[in-house]
């Protein structure tokens, strides 16, 4: 049995008195990739930013790891071990690459004001191992060359790439990628994929958007669909795509 | 680019710096000689505004965060010092505790005002800061009844002048058969703790708090995501902003002997801000650059402007204090209209003013 | 109980010239998005104008009635207060149109400043009275006594706010300004013409300042070069208290804002048992001001603002 890494229930979030999400609930097990998926407007972004802390849901329960992280603050989620990416990229656009996945270091590192201007050797140490995993994980994403670049003169792979060792130097155990694919063409997207693999190889559990339901269909272990705010369907990919309520939401936009 | 890691110093920079200390340390006998001992006073001056532009540059230029009432924080320093060492209530505490006590709770002030404002922000921000800046100045101005507590607008007097060990800042000294005036004793003393400053300001924009400061900057929401604790690290920016004002307004006191609301005004913190946004946002040697030029350029203007209109007119046609004002104001204006990012700014600064004019 | 009403009506006084200024802070802000810090000074330039011409007419011994000398001062110091407000955006804001918003502050700071020199170089550093044209008749209202002209002061403003809203609800020029609140992007390529609607807005602005300027110069009998400052905070305050952007905000802020200071000041001294008095009556606006940025930073008239990631 699939050890579970996340898991929400009854989930409700509501703006004035437009109501978002609607009970929704679902599970992530450890080590899997996780797909969520809807038309436009279904929620999966609203979703993502309970998920992540970003928005405070109203009601229902949120778990992580045996942690309770309902109405958790954003850094006290990323503390608990959940990073993410954004739809459309949110780099520091004036910080260089290098300081960019600097700063997801910020969460498992210590070094306070004091440190920072005495310089103590325990600070000092902390700084050059800040600096060394941050030179790491560029190579693990393969943009070591453009370390000292501003984040904003990078071509749009290599920010997307920039996004994820930045999300992955916070040393995530569910990393959550909001629509990475977006924008890329079909070789970058195939590098992309390849990335993710390697991700889940490392023991790192995915969370993933994605538009393009052939790329979720062919990478997720199980898939979960929304729409209108509610969960419609959850499961293993072949069972998911059969879903008479599934081709219904998506169906139903098609001719939109 | 980080500066942690060490690099073997090069001839070149070393050659620079030993240049500079010469030149810091021979620089008050040297304007002093020329121009007459005020102008020492005037150094004197430009050295506590260093400090507090770094002091509001932490806030500012690092953090992003507009306070237009930074001089509330010189004000608690400067009145702690001056009614713990004054007449007033009859109390001469040390400089040891005054100064650092004034620093205290000029940061306790700084995480008051930062709390309730942590949402605000650009110039929502600034307006509630500066309200907060005017609301310090009534109370100093007012609170001489029922209890005497600042002594109103009349201000404190007599403050004591720091003293080392018998050795006072203040009074004139005697070294190798020449008088040294007390300007020039504190020359020194504000030059240390100058150097201090700038330390400190330096390492930490090249630490983890910089870096977490300027992520919160450029995109708060992508800052939170990234696990920073944007509460903390804001009031981290206000109490550390404070703190430096503090201690630049506790030697303003001792420096001056004499504090009154008058010095902690609207325009005082128009002033400091003015500091650092000509000199450059952000980029510690902009702002100490904008500090210096805006504490001596006022000072040579009020010994200029008048001798040059009896020259020029044969009298005065405009009051030296009303155009030097007149000046600064368009200052501002052709500043912000030609090189918004201030005299020397940081590369970082540079690039997201480039960002603003491409509508990015 | 009487002290209640006075300081009711002194609070409506007060609070409808308030409200006057919030309006030009507000249409800016609407419009651009920026805080016009400068707009105080209009407000100052248009009592002193005022009161020169007023002053000038007098010593030409043309013998007009006050009436007259008044509807005068204020023409030609609501034609100078516009000239400057379409100056000001001219010269200090629209080359700022799209850069950091810091820019446009410090801009704004300096006109400021300048404007407050200018004022000393023009007028002097000292008070100036009002001329003694104007009427002391006082009327009584359940017990609590205003001057006719204050009432002139509080109906006036009433007017011509109501006046303000009838152009931006009914006419095209009022279109084009909400349209171009919305979106100015939108609203040039349905043929706005945005810089055209920016500069009305500041020139409808400061007429709006010219009249309140004339009215705080015969409510308090003088004016200074640095009368514009607190008042132009207090409407500022005014304006966020209403919901910074929207005119009927303004408009009540304003009134509001006026009515908590009287009360405040009238009161102050009985609340903390004599510990604080009536000089403390500036913090009010400043408290209100951080009062409701923290609790309700849309106002009490704005739009809540959703939160987005």
């Amino acid at each position: 049995m699939a050890e579970v890494l996340l898991k929400i229930d009854g989930i409700v979030k509501r703006f004035g008195g437009l109501v978002a999400l609607s009970e929704v609930g679902l599970t992530i097990n450890k080590g899997e990739i996780y797909g969520l998926i809807g038309p436009n407007g279904a929620g999966k972004t609203t979703l993502f930013n309970v998920l992540t802390g970003l928005y405070m849901p109203d009601e229902g329960s949120f778990t992580f790891n045996g942690q309770n992280l309902f109405r958790a603050k954003p850094h006290v989620v990323v503390g608990a071990g959940i990073a993410r990416t954004f739809q459309n990229i949110r780099l520091f656009k004036e910080m260089t690459a290098l300081e960019n996945v600097m700063v997801g270091r910020h969460i498992r590192s210590k070094a306070g004001a004091l440190g920072a201007v005495l310089r103590d050797p325990r600070t000092m140490a902390e700084e050059r191992a800040i600096r060394d995993k941050a030179m790491e994980l560029l190579a693990y994403v393969g943009i070591t060359e453009v370390a000292h670049e501003f984040a904003k003169n990078l071509s749009y792979g290599h920010q997307r790439r920039l996004e994820i060792a930045r999300a992955l130097a916070t040393e995530p155990k569910l990393l959550a990628l909001d629509e990475p694919a977006a924008g890329m063409n079909p070789r970058e997207t195939e590098e992309l994929k390849a990335l993710m693999e390697k991700i889940r190889a490392s023991g790192v559990t995915v969370l993933l958007i994605e538009h393009d339901v052939k790329l979720m269909m062919g990478l997720c272990d199980r898939i979960a669909v929304l729409d209108y705010g509610k969960k419609i369907a959850e499961g293993v990919p072949e069972v998911v795509r059969r879903d008479p309520k599934v081709i219904e939401a998506y169906l139903g936009v098609a001719h939109e | 680019m980080n500066t942690m890691t060490k690099q073997p110093a090069s001839a070149k920079k070393v050659a620079t710096f030993v240049a500079s200390a010469i030149v810091l340390a021979v620089l008050p006998f040297i304007v002093g000689g020329t121009f007459g001992n005020s102008w020492v006073r005037t150094l004197d001056f430009a050295l506590l505004y260093v400090m507090l532009a770094l002091g509001l540059n932490i806030v500012v230029g690092f953090a992003g965060l507009l306070d237009l009432g930074f001089i509330a924080f010189y004000a608690v320093g400067a009145y702690t010092f001056g009614l713990l060492a004054s007449p007033h209530f009859s109390l001469d505490m040390p400089f040891w505790i005054t100064l650092p006590l004034g620093a205290l709770f000029a940061a306790m002030f700084g995480v008051m005002l930062g709390t309730p404002v942590l949402k605000l922000k650009g110039d929502y921000l600034a307006i509630v800061t500066l309200g907060f800046g005017e609301i310090i100045r009534i109370f100093l101005n007012n609170l001489n009844a029922p209890v005497n507590l600042t002594n109103g607008p009349q201000g404190i007097n007599l403050i004591t002048p720091i003293e080392v060990a018998g050795f006072s800042f203040g009074k004139p000294h005697e070294f190798f058969g020449i008088t040294f005036n007390g300007v020039y004793m504190y020359y020194y003393l504000f030059l240390a703790l100058t150097v201090l400053v700038v330390i400190m300001a330096w390492r930490l924009q090249h630490s983890r708090i910089g870096r977490a400061w300027v992520a919160m900057r450029e995109d708060d929401i992508a800052a939170a995501a990234m696990g920073i604790n944007i509460r903390n690290i804001k009031l981290l920016a206000f109490a550390l902003g404070a703190l430096s004002g503090g201690v630049a307004g506790g030697l303003f006191a001792s420096f001056q002997g004499f504090i009154s609301p008058e010095s902690f005004g609207l325009l005082e913190s128009i002033m400091i801000l003015a500091m650092v946004v000509l000199g450059g946002m952000g980029n510690i040697p902009g702002v100490i650059l904008g500090a210096v030029v805006l504490t001596v350029v006022p000072e040579v203007l009020r010994d200029v402007i008048g001798p040059l209109q009896m020259a020029t007119f044969g009298k005065m046609i405009i009051d030296p204090e009303n155009a030097r004002m007149l000046l600064f104001g368009l200052a501002l204006v052709v500043m912000m209209l030609v090189r918004p990012e201030g005299m020397l700014p940081s590369k970082r600064r540079k690039a997201e003013f480039e960002d603003a004019k491409e509508g990015v | 109980m009487d002290i209640f009403i006075q300081q009711i009506l002194n609070g409506l006084v007060l609070g409808s010239i308030y409200a006057l200024i919030a309006l030009g802070y507000t249409m800016v802000y609407g419009i651009m998005g920026l805080i016009n810090f400068a707009h105080g000074e209009v407000v100052m330039v248009g009592g002193m104008v005022t009161v020169s011409v007023v002053s000038a007419l007098m010593a030409a011994g043309l013998g007009l009635p006050p009436l007259a000398l008044i509807l005068i001062g204020l023409m030609v110091a609501v034609a100078a207060c516009m000239l400057l407000g379409f100056t000001i955006e001219r010269v200090a804001y629209r080359p700022l149109r799209k850069a950091q918003r810091l820019a446009p502050l410090i801009t704004a700071i300096g006109v400021s400043i300048v404007l407050q020199q200018l004022a000393i170089l023009v007028w002097g550093r000292n008070y100036i009275p009002f001329p003694p044209i104007l009427d002391h008749d006082v009327i009584q209202i359940f017990g609590a006594s205003i001057t006719r002209l204050q009432m002139v002061i509080i109906v006036l403003c009433l007017a011509i706010m109501g006046g303000l809203l009838l152009v931006v609800e009914k006419t095209k020029l009022g279109r084009a300004m909400r349209a171009t609140s919305q979106n100015p992007a939108v609203a040039g390529l349905m043929g706005v013409n945005v810089n055209t609607i920016i500069s009305a807005t500041f020139v409808i602005g400061s007429a709006l300042g010219a009249i309140a300027g004339l009215m705080v110069a015969t409510n308090y009998e003088q004016v200074h070069y640095y009368m514009g400052f607190m008042i132009g905070l207090k409407a500022f305050t005014a304006a966020v208290l209403g919901g910074i952007g929207n005119l009927a905000g303004a408009v009540a802020g304003g009134i509001l804002l006026g009515i908590i200071e009287s009360l405040g000041a009238g009161y102050i001294g009985d609340l903390t048992g004599g510990f604080l008095g009536s000089h403390y009556q500036d913090i009010f606006a400043f408290a209100v001001l951080i009062v409701v940025l923290i609790f309700r930073p849309s106002g009490l008239l704005g739009e809540k603002m959703a939160d987005r990631a």
